[in-house]
């Protein structure tokens, strides 16, 4: 496929955010897990030893959500939710099958990957919050001891809710043939556009059109 | 290998499936009685703990009060609690030891995310094994008594531990070992559950009729106990817990969650990966339009 045929989705900014935010999230989901599940204790080792993953968890957890709420603002606009959803809120089976195409005139962002934006995002302040509280030795002892038991339940619920998320996301990522390269090099096809996200394409063929003129 | 005592009833963040060591259980359950109504509040028991245990606190400011110091730490396992109140029109003056209780269902166990970091053995001792603590702090969450205490210089968490040296080689904890007044005992919890009952009868006879003793039933008894004059309201000992157990929160967390969570993963991947499997890779094109240029 020619370049010419390419264009641009994801900008290198958000690329470089994005992927910082996966090896982070990998990190401190997995050494999370590990404080979790008892039988998983060998995962605290993600970061060198059980003791480092305690340090390094939440600093790494703290770096994640700062680069979230800086897509955040890069991403919002493109993430409220509109009447074009609906139809593919209410397709959802047909989604599923592979038949988005059919049901739905898709923008930029169709509603699934809308609801995972508004997801990460909630989670992530709730995440953030309740580790602030429960961050020995540093900040728990200036909070009462209930507050931090409610936090512990809280992170683990939040978090475990956020890994199912991340989990779908990887996974639509992988089953939508060309998303993941459209991640790391920024572009996708065509094709790959005007199959998954038409009415963004129109937009995009509208702008081209415009710069020529 | 070190000595090792085989006789871990309950270890922490370990599955119940791969139970620890255990065999050599034929053991009586050991508890420590404090009849706090014989306490002068001398303080030796919290020297003789310093002592045994190779422990020195920072030296504290007086303020005002004769506790010192003001709070349990990392280097100060016991500390006298002294409460000033009124009963009936008098002032009664309160002195508790307070340190670890030593519950039957530990909740800084429960909590505990580093495996065999919380122990407690056959005796009943609850006992850290500070190698594995890696310093989270769930321990203090867990625990209904506000007892364990992060050191700062080390990042891992001390409490009492009965003296578990000197309890495995036939010897009373060095606090009842030191107490002038006979009013820290130790010895088989049978022993101390009789002793006690003796203390509260003559105690009520002198007309302490609410004396009673401290086995909180919510953490399933514990292995240090009160005799109490004032049994009916623990709270006046400095906030002694009326009824104190695991919170809600962290059973939750610690309970059911687990489970359900384990659930969820697993269905989620299942589902996941039987959709790829059923379903097929989502292409940009559809086979119809494979031949399709433009």
């Amino acid at each position: 496929m020619s370049k010419r045929n390419m264009i641009l989705r994801t900008r290198f900014i958000d690329r470089a955010c994005h992927w910082t935010v996966v090896i982070s999230f990998f990190l401190v989901a997995l050494s999370g897990l590990g404080l979790f599940f008892p039988t998983l204790h060998w995962l605290t080792a993600t970061f060198g030893t059980p003791q480092m993953g305690r340090i390094l968890h939440p600093f790494f957890g703290v770096l994640i959500f700062v680069l979230l709420m800086v897509m955040f603002l890069r991403f919002v606009r493109h993430n409220i939710p509109d009447r074009q959803d609906v139809p593919w809120v209410k397709g959802i089976v047909e989604v599923l099958k592979g038949n988005e195409h059919k049901v739905a005139d898709v923008g930029k962002y169709n509603a699934g990957q809308k609801m995972m934006f508004w997801a990460i995002m909630c989670l992530i302040v709730v995440l953030v919050v309740t580790g602030i509280i429960i961050w020995r030795p540093y900040l728990a002892a200036y909070f009462p001891i209930t507050v931090i038991r409610w936090s512990l339940l809280i992170h683990a619920v939040a978090a475990i809710v956020l890994i199912h998320a991340i989990l779908i996301h990887v996974y639509m990522a992988f089953w939508v043939k060309g998303s993941i390269t459209g991640m790391i090099e920024g572009k996708v096809s065509r094709r790959w556009a005007r199959k998954h996200h038409p009415r963004w394409y129109r937009e995009v063929e509208a702008a081209e059109k415009k710069a020529v003129e | 290998m070190s000595m090792q005592s085989q006789d871990i009833l309950q270890r922490s963040a370990t599955n119940s499936l791969t139970p620890p060591p255990q065999a050599r259980d034929f053991q009586a359950e050991v508890a420590k009685l404090i009849d706090v109504s014989i306490c002068i509040g001398c303080k030796g028991c919290q020297v003789a703990c310093a002592e045994w245990n190779d422990i020195r606190d920072d030296v504290g400011h007086c303020t005002g009060v004769y506790d010192n110091p003001m709070e349990l730490s990392a280097k100060s396992w016991t500390v006298m609690r002294f409460s000033e109140t009124m009963q009936q029109g008098k002032l009664a003056w309160l002195i508790r030891k307070d340190g670890c209780m030593h519950c039957a269902d530990p909740g800084c166990l429960k909590a505990c995310p580093s495996a065999g970091a919380i122990v407690q053995y056959a005796n009943g001792i609850v006992d850290f094994q500070s190698e594995h603590c890696i310093g989270c702090g769930y321990c203090i969450a867990g625990c209904p008594f506000n007892v364990p205490r992060l050191n700062p210089d080390d990042n891992r968490v001390y409490k009492c531990t009965l003296c578990v040296d000197r309890v495995r080689v036939g010897q009373e904890p060095a606090c009842v070992k030191t107490c002038p007044t006979g009013a820290i005992q130790f010895g088989s919890k049978k022993e101390m559950l009789s002793m006690a009952e003796a203390r509260v009868a003559q105690l009520k006879k002198r007309g302490y009729v609410h004396a009673g003793l401290y086995n909180p039933e919510g953490v399933g008894g514990t292995h240090v106990m009160y005799v109490l004059h004032h049994a009916d309201k623990p709270g006046l000992y400095h906030h002694l817990p009326v009824d104190p157990k695991i919170a809600t929160p962290v059973n939750v967390w610690k309970g059911v969650l687990k489970p359900l969570s384990a659930t969820g993963l697993i269905v989620t991947l299942a589902a996941l990966l039987y959709h790829y499997v059923g379903i097929g890779p989502n292409k940009e094109t559809d086979n119809e339009e494979e031949n399709d240029h433009e």
